[in-house]
C-alpha cells in the first residue's frame, strides 16, 4: 500500500510539474510536438498510396514464357497474380517525327502536319505486315484483340474509336484512318481539341488515348519549341507471337531507322489491377466509420466549460489521428510494413486508443478553482487525474499485450500498432492537448475577467422591502405592465440589419456549409463528367453481370469492355512517356547518345493521376493482368520540301506574322513572345480578379463590420405615436398600460432634480423646491424661495391657507370638479399634481377624518410674522393657484403636526436679500435636502411629513455652488472658483431615536438615517480645498467613499470622502470634463468636451480605456456591468462594450433630449424623447416600448430623466414632472 | 411587491395543476417511452444483423438456402427481424433487471462509452470473419477473451454477466436447432452443427444491446427523477 501511495504521489508530482511546464511555454511545446509528429509521419511518404493501384512486375523478354496457371516453384519472386496468360499484350510503336532542317518559310502548322501525316503510311505498313514461316502465315488480323462493340459510355466517341476488328489506336483515328480526310482537314488542331473535355480533369483524355503519350509531349501545338512530334501506335494482341512481332520490329526499324534511340528492349512489364472493393464489402466498413463518428461526437460533446468547444474537440481529434499516423510511421520506420488494410482497422484503433483521457483531462482542469492562475489550474488538473490516467494506460497496455500473445499474425500486428499508438497518444495528450487546453483556459479567463469580476463585486443587494416609513400602504395602482425579456439566444439582435445578416450567417455556419456543398457538387460533377469515372461505373455493372475473374474468359465477354477501358490504362502507364524528352533532345541536337533511360525506373514515376486512371480500369481486368511489350521506336525525318507539299492552303492563315517576319532570329523568339503574351494575359486577369476581390472584401467589411469606431451607428427611427414597436415575428408587446403620472406645481422650468428613491425633490427656476412622494406622486412639501418664504406670512399665503381650509370643507365639490377635469382631459394620464382625491380616500379613509378635524380646528392660527415686500414668486404662486384650483399638499400631510407646517420657518433667520440667487444644485438624502445656491450658500433643509424647514445653512463660500454630493452625513460642495468644500452634518438627537429607513434599491446609496424635526442639525465646514481645480468644477460625484470631481481644467480628481484627501489627479482628456460616473463598484468613467470617454481604475488611478464617442461634449454617462452608455451634444446615445471599448450601437435622440437617459436594470434603458420616454433593451438595442407623457406635451422634449429605485422614472419636461412607473422587468433566465 | 406574489401564485398554481395531472401523464409517458425504446432497439438490432451478416456472407461462413431475398439482404429474410426482436427484448430486459435488483447501472453510463462498446462488438465480428486464425480453438479462445474483456470494460455488473451467459447459451441452442432443422448451415461446423465462436459473439451482442438499452432507459429514469423533484 505504501509503495502504491508513494508511486501515486510521485506520479502526481510529476504531472504537476509537467502541467506547469506546459502552461508556461505553450508555443515552444506545440512547435516541438508538431516537429515530432512530422518526423514520425515522414516514413509514411514512402508508403504506397492506399487504394487498389496497379502493381507492376517486370520480366525479361528473351526467355518469356506464358506463366503457368498453377503457381509452382519459387513463389517469392513472382507475385501471385502472375499466372496464366494475360488479358492482352500491348505493343506500341513510338513515332518521333520532325521537320528538319527547319526552314524560315515554314509556318508553325508545318511542324506537325506532315509528321502526323506519316501515321497513315505507318498504319498501312503495320496492318499489311505479314510474317510467314514454316508454321504458317500470320498477320495482325489473326493476332490482335478483336473488338466487337463499344461501351455505352463511349458512344460519343464512336466515330473515333475502332468499333470492329483490330484494336489499333493511333492519332489517325481522328480522321477515321483515312489520309484524304486528314489532307482536307483545314484545322488539325481544332479536330484534335474538339474532343477535349472542358474544365479540370485529372484522368486521361481522348488525346492522351490516341496519341499514347501525355498531351504536352505530343508536340502538336502551334508554339511547341522543339518541333518534334511524338505519338504512338498502339495495338493489343491476344497472343504473344515472338516471330511475328520480331519481324514487325525489324521491318519497321529497317524502314524508318531511329539511329540514336537507346530504348532497351529486353523487359516486359506486367501490370496487374487489384480487385476492387465491392459495394457490399463497403457496408460494414461504412458502418464502423459511422460508429466511429458517433463515438467521437458523443465524446467531444462532453467537453464543456471551455472557451472554444469546437477548438478543443478538434484538438482532441487531431491528437488521436496524429497519434495513429505516428504509430504507423514509427512502425514503418522500424521495418514493419503494414499488411492489414489500413482503412479497416483504423476505426478500431481509434476506439481502442480512445478520447477518454482527453476528456478526463479537460474535465479535471475545468473543475479546478477558477480564481487560480492558469498555470496552477492546469498543473492541478493534471495531477488530480494523473493516477487514473496512468492506471488506465497500464490496463490498456496489458490488454494489448495479452492480445499480442494470441500468436495470430493479424492480431499481433494490430496490437503492435495499438501499443505504439497508445504511447504516442499519451505523448501527444501530455504535450499537445494539455498545451492547447492551457491556451484555451487562458483565453477564457481573459474574456471573462472583465465580465465576471464586477458582476460579483457589484451584486446589487436584495430588493428592499417597503420603502416608506409611513404605515400607509401604497395606493393600488394598476398592476404594472410587464416587459418580458426573452433569453438572448432566442432573440434577434435589434442591431443593424446587415449585422443581423452576418450573425445569421455565423450562427448557421452558412458559409462553411455552402463551401462544403459546393465542394461536394464539384466532386460530383467531376465524377460525372469524368469519362474514366463513368466508365468505372459502367464497367462495374458489366463485371458484376459477368464475373471476369473466372478462368475461361469468353472472348466476347471481354471485348465489349475492353476497347473503352484498356487503352487508356496501357498507354499511360507506358514508360515511353518519360524518355520522350531525351529522344527529342537527340533529334533536335542531332547525334549525341544520351544515357539510356531505364523504362523500369521511369515507369515508377507514373503520376498519381495516371494511377487513378488505371485504378478505374481495374474492374475490367479484375484479378487479371496485361503485359506490355517493349516499344518499337520509329523516327521520321521530314524535309521542308515535303512539309511544304503537304501544307493545307488554310494553314498559312494561322500564323501570318511568323511567315512575314524576315528576320531569322524572329522565329526562335516567336514562340516565347506568344507564351509571354498569354502569360501577361493571365497575369492581368489575375490582377484584375485580385483587385476585384479586395474591393469586394472591402465593401463587405464596410457593410458588415460591427465595429464602426467613433462613427454614428445606425439611427433608430423613433417611433411615432401609434406606431407600435414590434419585433421580427410581428409580435408587438401589448399597448402601453403604463400611464405616466403628471406632477404639476412648478410654474417655471424645472432646473434641478434630486431623488433618493423615496422622495423626489425638484427645484424650478423660481427657486421653489417641491418635495414629492416618489411612490404616489403626492406633493409633500413646497419650500419656496427665500423671498417667497419671507412673504409666506403675508396675505398671499394667508389667503391660500384660508382657501385650504375652505377646500377641506368643500371636499366633495372639489372631488367632483377634479373628476370632471380628469374626464375632460380625454387621455389616460392621471393628474396627480393636486391632492389625490378619490383613490387616496379609498386607501386612507382614516386619514381623511383626521385631516378634517385638524384643519377645521386650526386654520387661521398660523402666526403671521410681519414682513412685507414684493415677491414675484408669491404673485406667480397666487396666479397659479387661481389658475388651478387644486392645491397640493393639503391632504397628504399627516395630521400630528399640522401646526408646524411651513410656518416653523419663521423663527429661522433668513438672508434678506438673496431672492435672486438661484438654486444650482440639489441633493436629497434621507429627510434632508441640500441645496446649493448661486450665491455660494449651502442650505440644508429638513423635510419630513410636514415641514420643509431650513435647518441650517452655511454661507462661508462666496463662489456659487455648481455641484453637490451628499453621502452619509457629509456634503461636498463644488464651487465655481474651483474649490471644494466638505461639510459634515451633525445631528444631535434629543431622543436618541435614529430610525433607519430600508436600504434603497440599487445599492448606490447607503441606508440613510431619518432625521426627525426635533433634531438639531448643524452643518459644519470641515475642510475646504481651495484650489481643487484651476477652473470651475463642473461635475461632482460621490460614491463608495470617493468623491470625484471634474473640472474645466481637463482633469478629474479623486478625493477620499473621510479625510478629503486628494488621491489621484486623472489626466487624459483634452477638454473640460462634462460627465462623470462612479458607483459602488468603483467604476469610474468620465466624459469630456472633446467627446472622449475614459474609463479609470479608481484603485490605481490608471486609465483603462479611452474611446472617442461623440462629436461635442459628452453630456451624460452611465455604466452597467457590461457596457458604458454615453450621451453627447450630438444627441446620440452610444452603448459601448465596457471591456473592449467597442461601440455596440447607438441611438439617435431627438434634438435637445440627448442627455436624458437612465438605466433601470442591467438590461433596460430609458431614453427621453419628444414628449415621451422609450424603453430599450440594452443588450440588443431593441426598442421595447414608448410611453407618451401627455397629449399636450408632444412638442416638449424630456430634458432630464431620473431613475428611482422603485423603478419609477421621473422626467422633467418644462415645468412639469412626470412619474412613469416602469413595467416590471421580467428576465427569463434559462 | 405585487408582481412577486403574483408570480409565486402562478408558480404554485402551475405546480398544483402539474401534480394533479402528472400521475396519469406519467403512466402514459411510461408506456410510450417503452414502445419507443423497444422500436429503437429493434431497429438497431436489425441494422446490426444486416451488417454483420454481410460480413459473414463475404467470408462464406454461413450458407443460406437460395431465396429471392437472398440477393438483397444476403441472408434469409427472417434473420434480421429475429435479431431485432431479440435485441429489443434484451435491451428492455437489462434495465428491468437493474430496477428489480434495486440499483441502476452507473458504470460508464454515457453515449460515448456505448458507442465504443458497439464499435468493439463490430470489431469482434470483424475479427471472427476476416482474420485468419490457425485453428478454431484459437479463434474461439481469442473471441471469448475479447468478449469477457468487453464485459469488463463496459459493463462490470453481475447481472449483465449472468444474463449474457444465459442468453448466449439459449441463442446457441436455438441456432443448433435451426441448423439441425436445415434452415441454414455453416460451412465448416466445428461445434456440433455451428461454429464454436458463436456463443462468444452472442455474449458480446447481449452485452452491447444491454448497454444500449440501459442508456436509453437513462432518459426515462432522468425524466422520472425530475418529475419527483418537481412534485
Amino acid at each position: 500500500m505504501t509503495v502504491r501511495e508513494k508511486l501515486r504521489q510521485k506520479i502526481s508530482a510529476g504531472f504537476y510539474w509537467h502541467g506547469l511546464l506546459c502552461a508556461s511555454y505553450p508555443v515552444p511545446i506545440i512547435l516541438f510536438t508538431a516537429v515530432c509528429i512530422l518526423t514520425c509521419c515522414y516514413p509514411l511518404l514512402k508508403l504506397p498510396l492506399p487504394g487498389t493501384g496497379p502493381v507492376e512486375f517486370t520480366t525479361g523478354v528473351r526467355d518469356y514464357m506464358v506463366p503457368p496457371q498453377e503457381p509452382s516453384g519459387d513463389p517469392g519472386e513472382r507475385p501471385d497474380w502472375y499466372r496464366g496468360p494475360p488479358v492482352a499484350y500491348i505493343q506500341q510503336v513510338l513515332v518521333k517525327a520532325a521537320v528538319s532542317p527547319w526552314d524560315n518559310r515554314l509556318v508553325p502548322v508545318d511542324a506537325f502536319r506532315s509528321p502526323l501525316g506519316r501515321v497513315f503510311s505507318l498504319l498501312d505498313e503495320i496492318r499489311n505486315h505479314v510474317h510467314s514461316d514454316s508454321s504458317g502465315v500470320r498477320s495482325l488480323e489473326a493476332l490482335c484483340l478483336q473488338v466487337t462493340d463499344l461501351l455505352p459510355g463511349l458512344r460519343r466517341m464512336q466515330a473515333l474509336l475502332p468499333e470492329h476488328g483490330c484494336l489499333l489506336v493511333s492519332p489517325g483515328n481522328y480522321w477515321q484512318n483515312q489520309r484524304e480526310l486528314f489532307d482536307s482537314d483545314p484545322d488539325l488542331l481544332r479536330t484534335v481539341q474538339q474532343y477535349e473535355p472542358k474544365g479540370l480533369h485529372t484522368s486521361a483524355t481522348l488525346k492522351d488515348l490516341l496519341f499514347g503519350v501525355h498531351g504536352k509531349q505530343t508536340g502538336v501545338s502551334l508554339n511547341s519549341r522543339n518541333r518534334v512530334v511524338t505519338y504512338t501506335i498502339t495495338m493489343a494482341l491476344r497472343h504473344y507471337d515472338v516471330r511475328f512481332l520480331g519481324s514487325l520490329r525489324s521491318r519497321l526499324k529497317q524502314l524508318h531507322p531511329s539511329a540514336n534511340c537507346s530504348l532497351r528492349e529486353e523487359h516486359m512489364v506486367h501490370v496487374h489491377f487489384k480487385e476492387e472493393i465491392g459495394v457490399a464489402e463497403l457496408i460494414p466498413l461504412v458502418t464502423t466509420y459511422i460508429i466511429l463518428f458517433a463515438y467521437i461526437y458523443f465524446s467531444t460533446r462532453k467537453i464543456d466549460m471551455v472557451k472554444s468547444k469546437w477548438g478543443l474537440a478538434l484538438a482532441a481529434v487531431v491528437t488521436v489521428l496524429s497519434s495513429l499516423l505516428m504509430s504507423v510511421g514509427l512502425c514503418t520506420l522500424f521495418g514493419l510494413t503494414p499488411t492489414l488494410n489500413g482503412g479497416e482497422i483504423f476505426p478500431y484503433l481509434v476506439v481502442v486508443i480512445g478520447l477518454e483521457n482527453v476528456l478526463v483531462l479537460t474535465k479535471s482542469v475545468v473543475s479546478t478553482p477558477v480564481d487560480l492562475e492558469v498555470k496552477l489550474r492546469i498543473a492541478q488538473g493534471l495531477s488530480n487525474e494523473s493516477w487514473s490516467i496512468m492506471k488506465n494506460m497500464a490496463t490498456e497496455l496489458c490488454i494489448i499485450l495479452i492480445g499480442y500473445f494470441t500468436l495470430v499474425p493479424a492480431i499481433q500486428e494490430f496490437c503492435l500498432f495499438a501499443v505504439v499508438g497508445l504511447v504516442s497518444d499519451f505523448f501527444l495528450q501530455m504535450l499537445f492537448f494539455t498545451t492547447v487546453l492551457s491556451i484555451d483556459i487562458r483565453r477564457m479567463e481573459l474574456a471573462d475577467l472583465n465580465r465576471r469580476l464586477p458582476a460579483e463585486a457589484g451584486m446589487p443587494p436584495a430588493k428592499p422591502g417597503p420603502l416608506r416609513p409611513r404605515e400607509t400602504p401604497p395606493p393600488p395602482r394598476p398592476s404594472p405592465h410587464t416587459i418580458t425579456l426573452q433569453t438572448p439566444a432566442f432573440r434577434n439582435l435589434r442591431l443593424p440589419k446587415r449585422l443581423r445578416v452576418v450573425y445569421f450567417l455565423a450562427r448557421t455556419r452558412l458559409a462553411q456549409r455552402i463551401i462544403m456543398a459546393g465542394t461536394v457538387i464539384w466532386i460530383g460533377i467531376l465524377l460525372y463528367t469524368d469519362p474514366a469515372g463513368l466508365r468505372t461505373y459502367l464497367a462495374a455493372q458489366v463485371s458484376e453481370q459477368s464475373p471476369l475473374g473466372g478462368a475461361g474468359l469468353p472472348h466476347l465477354a471481354v471485348a465489349p469492355v475492353f476497347p473503352g477501358g484498356d487503352p487508356t490504362g496501357t498507354l499511360n502507364v507506358l514508360p515511353q512517356a518519360d524518355p520522350t524528352p531525351a529522344l527529342s533532345e537527340n533529334l533536335s541536337q542531332g547525334g549525341r547518345v544520351p544515357p539510356a533511360p531505364d523504362p523500369e525506373r521511369s515507369s515508377a514515376g507514373v503520376s498519381s493521376s495516371q494511377l487513378r486512371v488505371l485504378h478505374c480500369e481495374s474492374h475490367v481486368l479484375c484479378r487479371r493482368y496485361i503485359s506490355i511489350l517493349p516499344v518499337i521506336p520509329v523516327t521520321f525525318h521530314v524535309t521542308p520540301r515535303e512539309a511544304l507539299e503537304t501544307r493545307h492552303p488554310q494553314d498559312t492563315r494561322h500564323a501570318p506574322p511568323l511567315q512575314t517576319d524576315p528576320s531569322p532570329n524572329a522565329l526562335p523568339h516567336g514562340a516565347p513572345v506568344q507564351t509571354d503574351l498569354t502569360l501577361y494575359k493571365v497575369a492581368a486577369l489575375g490582377l484584375a480578379a485580385g483587385v476585384l476581390l479586395v474591393l469586394l472584401l472591402f465593401c463587405l467589411y464596410r457593410l458588415l463590420c460591427p465595429r464602426n469606431y467613433g462613427q454614428n451607428g445606425v439611427q433608430h427611427g423613433r417611433r411615432r405615436r401609434g406606431d407600435l414597436p414590434c419585433d421580427d415575428y410581428g409580435y408587438s408587446p401589448p399597448v402601453s398600460e403604463i400611464s405616466p403620472l403628471l406632477l404639476r406645481g412648478h410654474n417655471m422650468d424645472i432646473e434641478c432634480l434630486a431623488s433618493d428613491g423615496m422622495l423626489l425633490a425638484s427645484c424650478c427656476l423660481a427657486g421653489q423646491i417641491r418635495v414629492w412622494d416618489a411612490q404616489t406622486g403626492d406633493c409633500l412639501t413646497v419650500i419656496p424661495n427665500h423671498g417667497l418664504r419671507r412673504c409666506s406670512s403675508s396675505g398671499g399665503w394667508e389667503h391660500r391657507d384660508g382657501w385650504d381650509a375652505g377646500a377641506v370643507t368643500d371636499l366633495e365639490t372639489l372631488g367632483g370638479a377634479e373628476g370632471q377635469d380628469a374626464g375632460g382631459a380625454g387621455y389616460p394620464v392621471r393628474r396627480r399634481a393636486a391632492p389625490s382625491r378619490p383613490t387616496l380616500f379609498g386607501d386612507q379613509p382614516d386619514l381623511t377624518a383626521l385631516i378634517d378635524t385638524s384643519f377645521g380646528q386650526q386654520p387661521p392660527s398660523q402666526a403671521p410674522s410681519a414682513s412685507s415686500g414684493f415677491d414675484f414668486g408669491g404673485l406667480v404662486e397666487r396666479a397659479y393657484l387661481e389658475h388651478e384650483p387644486s392645491v397640493s399638499p393639503v391632504f397628504s400631510a399627516p395630521p400630528p403636526q399640522p401646526v408646524q407646517r411651513r410656518r416653523s420657518l419663521g423663527d429661522q433667520p433668513m438672508a434678506p436679500t438673496d431672492w435672486d440667487s438661484a438654486v444650482w444644485a440639489l441633493e436629497l438624502r434621507g429627510n434632508l435636502i441640500a441645496a446649493g445656491r448661486s450665491s455660494g450658500k449651502l442650505e440644508v433643509c429638513l423635510w419630513d411629513a410636514v415641514e420643509g424647514s431650513l435647518r441650517c445653512s452655511n454661507e462661508d463660500g462666496v463662489s456659487g455652488i455648481t455641484a453637490l454630493a451628499f453621502l452619509n452625513n457629509r456634503i461636498v460642495a463644488a464651487r465655481l472658483n474651483g474649490s471644494l468644500d466638505f461639510f459634515t452634518v451633525d445631528i444631535n438627537k434629543p431622543l436618541g431615536l435614529l430610525q433607519y429607513r430600508g436600504g434603497p434599491g440599487r445599492g448606490s446609496m447607503p441606508p440613510s438615517p431619518c432625521y426627525s424635526s426635533d433634531d438639531v442639525i448643524s452643518c459644519q465646514l470641515t475642510r475646504s480645498v481651495q484650489c481643487a481645480h484651476q477652473k470651475p468644477i463642473t461635475v461632482l460625484r460621490a460614491a463608495a467613499g470617493r468623491v470625484v470631481t471634474g473640472s474645466q481644467d481637463h482633469t478629474v480628481r479623486v478625493y477620499r470622502l473621510e479625510d478629503s484627501c486628494c488621491l489621484f489627479t486623472l489626466q487624459g482628456h483634452s477638454g473640460g470634463i462634462t460627465a462623470i460616473y462612479i458607483d459602488q463598484t468603483m467604476v469610474l468613467a468620465s466624459g469630456g468636451q472633446d467627446g472622449a470617454i475614459c474609463l479609470w481604475d479608481v484603485l490605481t488611478g490608471s486609465r483603462v480605456s479611452h474611446v472617442y464617442g461623440h462629436r461635442g461634449d459628452v453630456t451624460s454617462l452611465v455604466c452597467t456591468t457590461s457596457c458604458v452608455i454615453s450621451s453627447g451634444l450630438d444627441d446620440l446615445i452610444c452603448i459601448w462594450d465596457r471591456s473592449t471599448g467597442i461601440k455596440l450601437y447607438s441611438i439617435q435622440q431627438v434634438l435637445g433630449c440627448g442627455a436624458s437617459f437612465g438605466v433601470i436594470s442591467d438590461s433596460l434603458l430609458v431614453t427621453g424623447g419628444q414628449g415621451c420616454v422609450s424603453f430599450w433593451d440594452l443588450n440588443f438595442g431593441d426598442l421595447l416600448q414608448t410611453v407618451y407623457l401627455g397629449a399636450s406635451s408632444e412638442g416638449q422634449g424630456v430634458r432630464q430623466l431620473v431613475v428611482l429605485d422603485n423603478a419609477a422614472i421621473v422626467c422633467d419636461f418644462g415645468s412639469e414632472l412626470s412619474l412613469v412607473y416602469v413595467p416590471s422587468v421580467l428576465e427569463k433566465l434559462d | 411587491m405585487p408582481t412577486c406574489t403574483a408570480k409565486e401564485e402562478q408558480v404554485l398554481w402551475k405546480s398544483s395543476v402539474h401534480s394533479r395531472g402528472s400521475y396519469n401523464a406519467a403512466i402514459a409517458d411510461q408506456t410510450a417511452n417503452l414502445a419507443i425504446r423497444g422500436l429503437l432497439l429493434f431497429l438497431i438490432g436489425v441494422f446490426l444483423a444486416l451488417v454483420l451478416n454481410l460480413l459473414q456472407v463475404q467470408r462464406n461462413v454461413t450458407l443460406f438456402p437460395p431465396d429471392g431475398f437472398a440477393s438483397i439482404f444476403s441472408s434469409a429474410w427472417w434473420v434480421p427481424p429475429c435479431c431485432g426482436t431479440a435485441s429489443a427484448v434484451i435491451g428492455l430486459l437489462y434495465p428491468c433487471i437493474d430496477r428489480l435488483l434495486g440499483e441502476p447501472h452507473k458504470f460508464k453510463r454515457e453515449w460515448s462509452s456505448v458507442m465504443r462498446c458497439v464499435a468493439v462488438f463490430v470489431g469482434i465480428n470483424h475479427a471472427s470473419a476476416k482474420v485468419d486464425f490457425a485453428n478454431n480453438v484459437q479463434l474461439s479462445l481469442t473471441l471469448a477473451a475479447l468478449s469477457i474483456g468487453l464485459w469488463w470494460t463496459f459493463d462490470r455488473s453481475c447481472s449483465g454477466l449472468g444474463l449474457g451467459f444465459a442468453i448466449a447459451f439459449l441463442a446457441t441452442l436455438t441456432t443448433q436447432l435451426l441448423v439441425y432443422n436445415g434452415l441454414f448451415q455453416y460451412t465448416s461446423p466445428d461445434f456440433l452443427y455451428v461454429r464454436s465462436w458463436l456463443p462468444c459473439i452472442f455474449f458480446a451482442g447481449v452485452i452491447t444491446m444491454g448497454s444500449i438499452g440501459r442508456q436509453l432507459a437513462m432518459y426515462e429514469y432522468k425524466v422520472v427523477q425530475e418529475k419527483t423533484h418537481q412534485d
